[in-house]
């Protein structure tokens, strides 16, 4: 370290007195019509993130059996009904196998997200939301947030197989990680900038220093697990950086309270309450800027969900409730199914009621809904219910598609391109697409 | 896309589509992938084979007692780590395979930073620093390389070349020159040691072997490494360190004699520990909920004291009396809590902390399958499972491996648990054996789930399930009994059980899974963990003064057999 570090830019500042480094900052105020910033003509950033919930649906609960915009409402998305315009919702999109060995929760959800079936964890390609954090996650405090509300933690966002973006768990975990230490309230009037963050921060870009001779020395397998860890190091000088920057200002932002101590777990009651709270922490960090990119998983995709005092959980009760004669489907798992449409209402509820321009948060955020199958008990991956709320403006939402058995790769296709990226095709084999859903790109 | 690291040779894999009989099942079972016996009286370790140079990961475990062996046991590290990645049934495979999220890299960074200001804390860093230094406003050169050069060597286990050296200190230089204490740029050198990859990951290297020209091997700090992590699951000591830059470990002697001296050590019953903590899928705690009306006595003490007792009960077992392995399966002798002695019925007189005591003559209780910790980290949040419990003992203790659920199963015949035609667990499992694409694998699992039935999903006993008698018996590879302690002793008696234990042990030490040409030395393993009478300090030492646990594979060729993308059935599991 003879020379200079090219990445320790930060050197020579001194005690904290100086900040003489060039900022990109968004700068401030949001112009007349309330869709952009006045000062840099910038748009408010559109987010992504996912919703799953496990154990698919009960379709003639939850498909409209009409498609376009006026269908009705089926019993199980009545209580979406406020969000029909918003709200798109896909049926008959299939996870195509081509042979590969379904496993049972994990094939479906993870061939969603990845366009590539596989019969274990071992995903073969980032799953989407990875794809689109490094696209638009780059400039935020926190490149992803992934929360599991169910007390398991599990979490379907991988970069490479074996180290999968781990789920907060816990409403207070949660809080403390975005609202804790480090956090830089965006309508502070004042910002000192602390000089152990500029140390810090050299101290990162020391360690990237590295970064070639130590590549050099490892195997090709390896080289991708250190070039994992050094996207990790580099995300993380990132966050260092941030706060060495005044952060711009947010309207109507108001910092969130800590939330309560809760009981952790799969009982569904506890669940809805976890699940409200973190939706409401999730909603004000992506309102304050603090990541672009987020991943909930409302109950894990063999669903782990239960009722107080019963021994069995809504996985298990999918494979062996008998069929209620009367209704024509099990009762306890279309309970389940109800329980969670309404914790997605809910969802939506916590990011629509946040002010932001001339509508809300969820004007600006591109949330896709899905589940891991469509029938639980046959683990059928044909037809995996979705649902795509949100980004007003930029995507066409308020009708019902039936997919007609085409891969569901089109929707992640779609929904990448939706969100900026450059991607002409995506997926592998039956999966492997170039046929952008155009009702959704509008 | 980390192409991943596969082997020829897993554990023998259980064939049980409805298509086998039962019988071609055994058969396959018991006949296993295993090389030919070797007769006991020649046991001589066979040619080495060895595997790659491995980048492992830090588990939680060995960072945490890094961490505390290096500076000091009483600081604190309030970081939230990544969970374990289980490849082949092992974590310890996994940290060979598993990548870094920019969650677990924030997470290390902030305890790189406590532990730096804990350590340099006034109170302390008269004990941490090498050298005085004259003033904490002025910069002191050749304090700050002697700090770097020592706590460098302690955390990357190896020198530090001069140049990584002179990056640390001017780390600290200029931290010094933007706070303006010595203390605090120091702070960030140390910081910056701790979030490289050198410490976080264990980066094996080799050099040319001297003895095999044209082949590596694994130099004396990589030796070392492997060495101390397996036997005291921390980094070497001074101690270790020394006899590695004396070249000690080179010869059979100075290796025997460090080996030796970190058996004798009272860090060995951690590495122990990490190893059963490893094989039990302890990791599951962590999820682990029961169902608070239906299992009332169920709380987070009774979680902690349940998977603390038969840890205590292994290594009282293993380590203080030096017993069989094999005895865990029948052992009576245990640790209580009262919180324990609620869930086993046991009165327990001690009212805060741990007493020994011994399950009765007649219990059912007996070995540490019948422990909570197995018992209900293998059930359901509201009820037991005979065949999540079954496969767990097939997968855990005899490493035979249960292929998936097949994903198109009918499973409307299985009822609702509640239903008075089929109150038993056991009524409701008769169905998977009248369904064909079930039955195969069922049979290979139930059998033993069904024995322990007299267990409820958090391990009390019981007799009766929904009013209905519990017909408790069930076989285990061709040995029939009607008790869990029947069980226990087929456990303790299968030809598989000290064999499987010594293929984890080994996968467990090495950070990888076998391959085909390792199967001699795994028969020589076996053969003497029969001579030493089952003793797993013994298998250890066996292990750690091994040719094989060192040697390194010729460099692989593309097609090499260990670097081909092979398809292997997931850990977790949705069987119920």
């Amino acid at each position: 370290m003879s020379k200079m570090p090219r990445r320790t830019f930060l050197r020579g500042a001194m005690r904290g007195a100086a900040v003489g480094v060039a900022l990109p900052l968004l700068n401030c105020f949001l112009n007349e019509n309330g869709r952009a910033f006045a000062a840099t003509g910038q748009r408010l950033p559109l987010r992504f993130g996912t919703w799953i919930w496990g154990c698919g649906h009960i379709p003639e609960l939850w498909i409209p059996t009409t498609t376009g915009s006026d269908y009705v409402m089926p019993p199980h998305l009545a209580p979406l009904e406020p969000y029909r315009g918003q709200l798109a919702i896909f049926s008959g999109f299939d996870v195509k196998l081509d042979g590969v060995a379904n496993k049972p929760h994990i094939t479906g959800c993870l061939g969603l997200r990845s366009g590539i079936p596989v019969p274990d964890e071992n995903v073969k390609a980032p799953t989407l939301d990875v794809l689109i954090g490094d696209a638009i996650g780059t400039g935020t405090r926190f490149r992803s947030i992934e929360v599991s509300t169910s007390g398991i933690q599990r979490s379907y966002s991988y970069r490479t197989a074996g180290s999968p973006n781990p789920s907060e768990v816990s409403p207070l975990a949660l809080y403390q990680r975005i609202f804790g230490d480090g956090f830089q309230d965006p309508n502070s009037m004042e910002f000192h900038p602390d000089p152990q963050y500029m140390v810090h921060h050299s101290v990162l870009s020391a360690v990237q220093e590295e970064r070639k001779r130590l590549m050099a020395t490892v195997g090709a397998e390896d080289r991708h697990r250190l070039d994992e860890y050094f996207t990790s190091i580099r995300q993380l000088e990132q966050q260092l950086a941030l706060q060495l920057q005044p952060p711009a200002p947010v309207q109507d932002f108001v910092m969130p309270d800590a939330p309560p101590q809760v009981t952790l777990d799969s009982e569904m009651e506890n669940v809805m309450v976890i699940h409200k709270l973190m939706a409401g922490l999730l909603a004000r960090a992506l309102q304050c800027n603090q990541t672009r990119v987020f991943n909930v998983l409302l109950s894990d995709t063999t669903s782990n969900l239960r009722r107080r005092g019963t021994t069995t959980t809504h996985h298990t009760l999918t494979h062996e409730e008998p069929v209620d004669p009367a209704l024509g489907h099990q009762r306890e798992v279309a309970w389940f199914a109800q329980q969670s449409m309404i914790a997605w209402r809910e969802f939506l509820d916590e990011l629509a009621s946040i002010p932001e321009g001339d509508g809300t948060l969820l004007d600006n955020c591109l949330v896709l809904a899905h589940s891991d199958c469509s029938i639980a008990k046959a683990h059928a991956v044909e037809g995996i219910p979705v649902m795509v709320a949100g980004a007003s403006g930029r995507i066409r939402t308020g009708y019902h598609m039936a997919g007609n058995a085409d891969p569901i790769s089109r929707l992640g296709l779609t929904i990448q391109q939706a969100m900026g990226l450059q991607v002409e095709k995506w997926g592998t084999m039956s999966m492997e697409t170039n046929r952008t859903v155009t009702e959704l790109l509008g | 896309m980390i192409p991943k690291r596969r082997y020829a040779l897993a554990g023998p894999a259980l064939r049980c589509a409805g298509a086998f009989s039962f019988a071609a099942c055994l058969l396959f079972l018991l006949g296993g992938l295993h090389g030919c016996s070797r007769d006991g009286g020649s046991n001589a370790e066979p040619e080495p084979v060895g595997g790659p140079p491995l980048v492992r990961r830090l588990t939680e475990s060995q960072y945490r007692a890094t961490v505390a062996d290096i500076f000091s046991p009483d600081i604190g590290i309030p970081a939230r780590f990544e969970r374990g990645f289980r490849v082949e049934g092992l974590l310890a495979i996994g940290t060979s395979e598993s990548g870094m999220s920019p969650f677990s890299i924030e997470q290390y960074d902030s305890a790189a930073l406590s532990v730096a200001r804990a350590a340099l804390a006034a109170d302390q860093r008269d004990r941490i620093l090498p050298c005085a230094p004259p003033s904490e406003s002025e910069f002191d050169q050749s304090c700050t390389r002697s700090f770097v050069t020592k706590y460098g060597l302690l955390l990357w286990r190896r020198p530090l070349t001069d140049e990584e050296t002179d990056n640390f200190v001017e780390l600290a230089q200029q931290g010094f020159s933007q706070l303006g204490n010595y203390y605090e740029g120091l702070q960030y050198a140390l910081v910056g040691l701790m979030v490289a990859p050198e410490f976080l990951l264990r980066i094996e290297r080799t050099e040319p072997d001297p003895d095999h020209p044209g082949l590596e091997r694994l130099d004396a700090w990589s030796r070392a490494t492997r060495l101390s992590y397996f036997l005291t699951n921390s980094t070497p000591d001074a101690e270790l360190l020394r006899a590695a830059g004396a070249g000690e470990l080179d010869t059979a002697d100075g290796l025997a004699r460090q080996a030796d001296r970190l058996i004798a050590s009272a860090e060995f019953p951690a590495a122990v520990r990490a190893f059963f903590e490893d094989m039990l899928q302890f990791d599951q705690f962590g999820d682990l909920a029961k169902d608070p009306v239906i299992y009332p006595a169920f709380n987070s003490t009774v979680a902690a004291d349940a998977r603390e007792q038969t840890l205590l009960t292994i290594t009282e077992q293993l380590i203080d009396r030096n017993g069989d392995y094999r005895d865990l399966f029948t052992t009576r002798d245990t640790w209580l809590t009262r919180a324990l002695g609620i869930v086993y019925r046991v009165p327990v007189a001690t009212r805060h902390g741990w007493e020994k005591a011994r399950f009765a003559q007649d219990s059912e209780y007996a070995g540490i399958q019948t422990n909570i910790a197995f018992l209900a980290l293998h059930s359901h949040p509201g009820r037991s499972s005979p065949t999540l419990r079954g496969k767990a003992i097939r997968e855990v203790f005899l490493c035979q491996e249960v292929p998936p659920p097949p994903p198109n199963v009918n499973f409307s015949v299985v009822q609702n648990p509640s239903s008075t035609n089929m109150p038993t667990a056991r009524d409701r499992l008769e169905a998977h054996r009248t369904e064909p694409s079930c039955a195969g694998c069922h049979r290979i699992m139930d059998p033993l789930g069904l024995t322990l039935e007299n267990f409820d999903g958090l391990g009390t006993f019981r007799t009766r399930e929904n009013a209905a008698v519990i017909d408790p018996s069930g076989s285990l590879d061709g040995v029939d009994f009607n008790t869990a302690r029947g069980l226990a002793q087929a456990l303790h008696d299968h030809p598989e059980t000290p064999r499987c234990l010594v293929e984890k042990m080994y996968r467990f030490a090495v950070g990888r899974d076998t391959v085909w040409d390792e199967r001699s030395y795994m028969d020589y393993l076996t053969n003497a963990f029969a001579v030493d009478r089952y003793r797993v300090p013994q298998l250890m030492r066996t292990i750690a003064l091994s040719r094989n646990f060192y040697a390194i594979s010729p460099p692989a060729s593309p097609d090499d057999s260990y670097q081909h993308a092979g398809i292997q059935p997931a850990e977790g599991d949705t069987y119920e």
